[in-house]
């Protein structure tokens, strides 16, 4: 119930100050008017589709950001030679704020799904293959011996010892990964677009309804803490065996 | 008698340092051979060509049978079962089968379920013993296996180890600094020594092999009854 006190706390302290006339509706609405809000898009279908649409947005960027990471990040992981080869320039890509890519890709791709698409897989990308370079990085030697003494393959050792090894870190890397992909729908959407959760943040800022724009960030709220704990009950599922304190 | 180990002009170095230069060894089938020397002297080295973990730069290594490694530490994959981890080796239905032997030879049939981390160091390596014991090697290659436990543990596993040598009848190379963990499993003790390490001793345990003629050739005087390693660190 812990958990719960706090958002409690808050709402209550949201009611209290829009309620008391303390902080002006139209700057702030209260709890109440943001409900009515998140009632009258729900009925009219608008809130389904927004977050139909800004789920498989996600979904598409992280997916494909993931299958990049897995490829690109097993080969630098998996040799000196591609890392000098490859890393530098991967790594100057990372350094690059995500908004410096958007008018680039606007102009490459246009203001339709794959522009977005294409910017989620850019923040979904690193975290998920600098965590996979780290774990291959990481996997204890001594345990690949064991692998060696008993005769295996380096396939069978890629399947049996490194892979296992390595996953308890890539699991850390998508989850921090799929985070990045909501930060990065938010800018997408924020830009060019006419549908989506971020679509309910400009429509409001247009037509200056704060509760508008305030069901947008609860739902991004919402949608970011859902898939968190989703990963984290997957990493749970698969790598509880892990003797560590979770972060 | 046929030999389970027969080693001649091992030659093996680590760039400038030369480890071994033309070392002989063999062990005989069933036999436990103990290799004792200071830390660094290059007996797990010796163990390690043996067990193709490392390449020599010269000489020849013949071994008959299969071959099990413990190593110091347990080195359990944390992501399998104590079952599993057993199973790890085991190529085909027969093997396989042994699993469950071998899980009760080190007394760990009820802690099969179990994951390695919550395992005790003692049961941790009774799970590695047992794991190299899955393909019935004709020798068996013990790298310190008690260097991590405690006295008691120690005394527990030594034991067991000794059981379960008599039992399978496989060979046996322990490497150790202890001269006590030598004398209770080995027929013969070989002390190596120097730089590139040379076989300074060698006897039969019951016989010329004495705990005094063991500690003499470590260059530990016979009442001080310390590991050589340990012994160096207080002197020096």
């Amino acid at each position: 119930m812990a958990r719960f006190a706090f958002p409690g706390l808050l709402v209550a302290l949201w009611a209290i100050a829009t309620g008391s006339g303390w902080v002006k509706s139209y700057q702030f609405p209260s709890p109440h008017d943001v409900a009515i809000e998140l009632q009258q898009l729900a009925i009219s279908g608008a809130l389904w589709r927004d977050l139909a649409i800004s789920i498989a947005r996600v979904a598409a960027g992280f997916a494909i950001a993931l299958v990049l990471a897995l490829v690109l990040g097993s080969l630098v992981g998996g040799s000196r030679a591609v890392e000098r080869a490859l890393d530098p320039t991967l790594q100057a890509i990372r350094a690059v704020p995500s908004l410096a890519w958007v008018p680039l890709i606007l102009l490459w791709l246009g203001i339709g799904e794959a522009a977005k698409i294409t910017l989620v897989a850019i923040g979904a990308f690193f975290p998920i293959y600098i965590a996979l370079v780290a774990g291959i990085r990481g996997v204890d030697r001594k345990l690949v011996e064991v692998g060696t003494s008993f005769g295996l393959s380096r396939g069978a050792l890629i399947v049996r010892v490194l892979v296992p090894a390595t996953l308890p870190q890539l699991l850390v890397g998508a989850r921090i990964g799929l985070t990045q992909a909501w930060l990065f729908l938010v800018a997408a959407e924020l830009l060019a677009a006419t549908s989506g959760i971020g679509f309910l943040l400009t429509d409001g800022q247009q037509t200056t309804r704060t509760d508008e724009i305030l069901v947008a960030i609860l739902l991004f709220a919402a949608c970011g803490k859902l898939s968190e704990t989703g990963m984290r009950a997957l990493e749970k599922r698969l790598v509880g065996w892990t003797d560590t304190v979770p972060a | 008698m046929t030999s389970s180990a027969r080693i001649r002009h091992l030659r093996k170095a680590y760039g400038e340092h030369l480890v071994f230069d033309d070392l002989d060894l063999d062990v005989a089938r069933g036999e436990r051979v103990a290799i004792l020397g200071a830390s660094g002297c290059g007996k797990s080295t010796l163990l390690r060509c043996i067990a193709g973990l490392e390449r020599a730069d010269a000489g020849t290594i013949a071994t008959t049978g299969e071959i099990g490694v413990v190593f110091q530490e347990p080195r359990l994959f944390p992501w399998l079962t104590v079952e599993r981890n057993v199973a790890f080796g085991a190529r085909n239905a027969a093997e396989r089968a042994r699993v469950a032997n071998v899980l009760a030879l080190v007394g760990l049939s009820a802690a099969k379920a179990r994951l390695p981390k919550e395992l005790s160091g003692g049961m941790a390596q009774r799970a590695a013993l047992a794991r190299a014991l899955v393909r019935d090697p004709q020798l068996l290659l013990l790298d310190e296996p008690f260097a991590a436990l405690d006295a008691l543990r120690r005394i527990e596993l030594r034991a067991a180890v000794s059981e379960i040598l008599e039992f399978t009848r496989a060979s046996a190379i322990l490497v150790t600094h202890d001269v006590e963990d030598a004398l209770a499993l080995a027929d013969r003790v070989v002390v190596l020594a120097g730089a590139p390490a040379e076989i300074v001793f060698t006897g039969s345990v019951g016989e010329d092999a004495t705990r005094g003629a063991i500690l003499g050739a470590l260059g530990v005087g016979e009442q001080v009854s310390v590991p050589p390693s340990r012994h160096r660190a207080r002197t020096s």
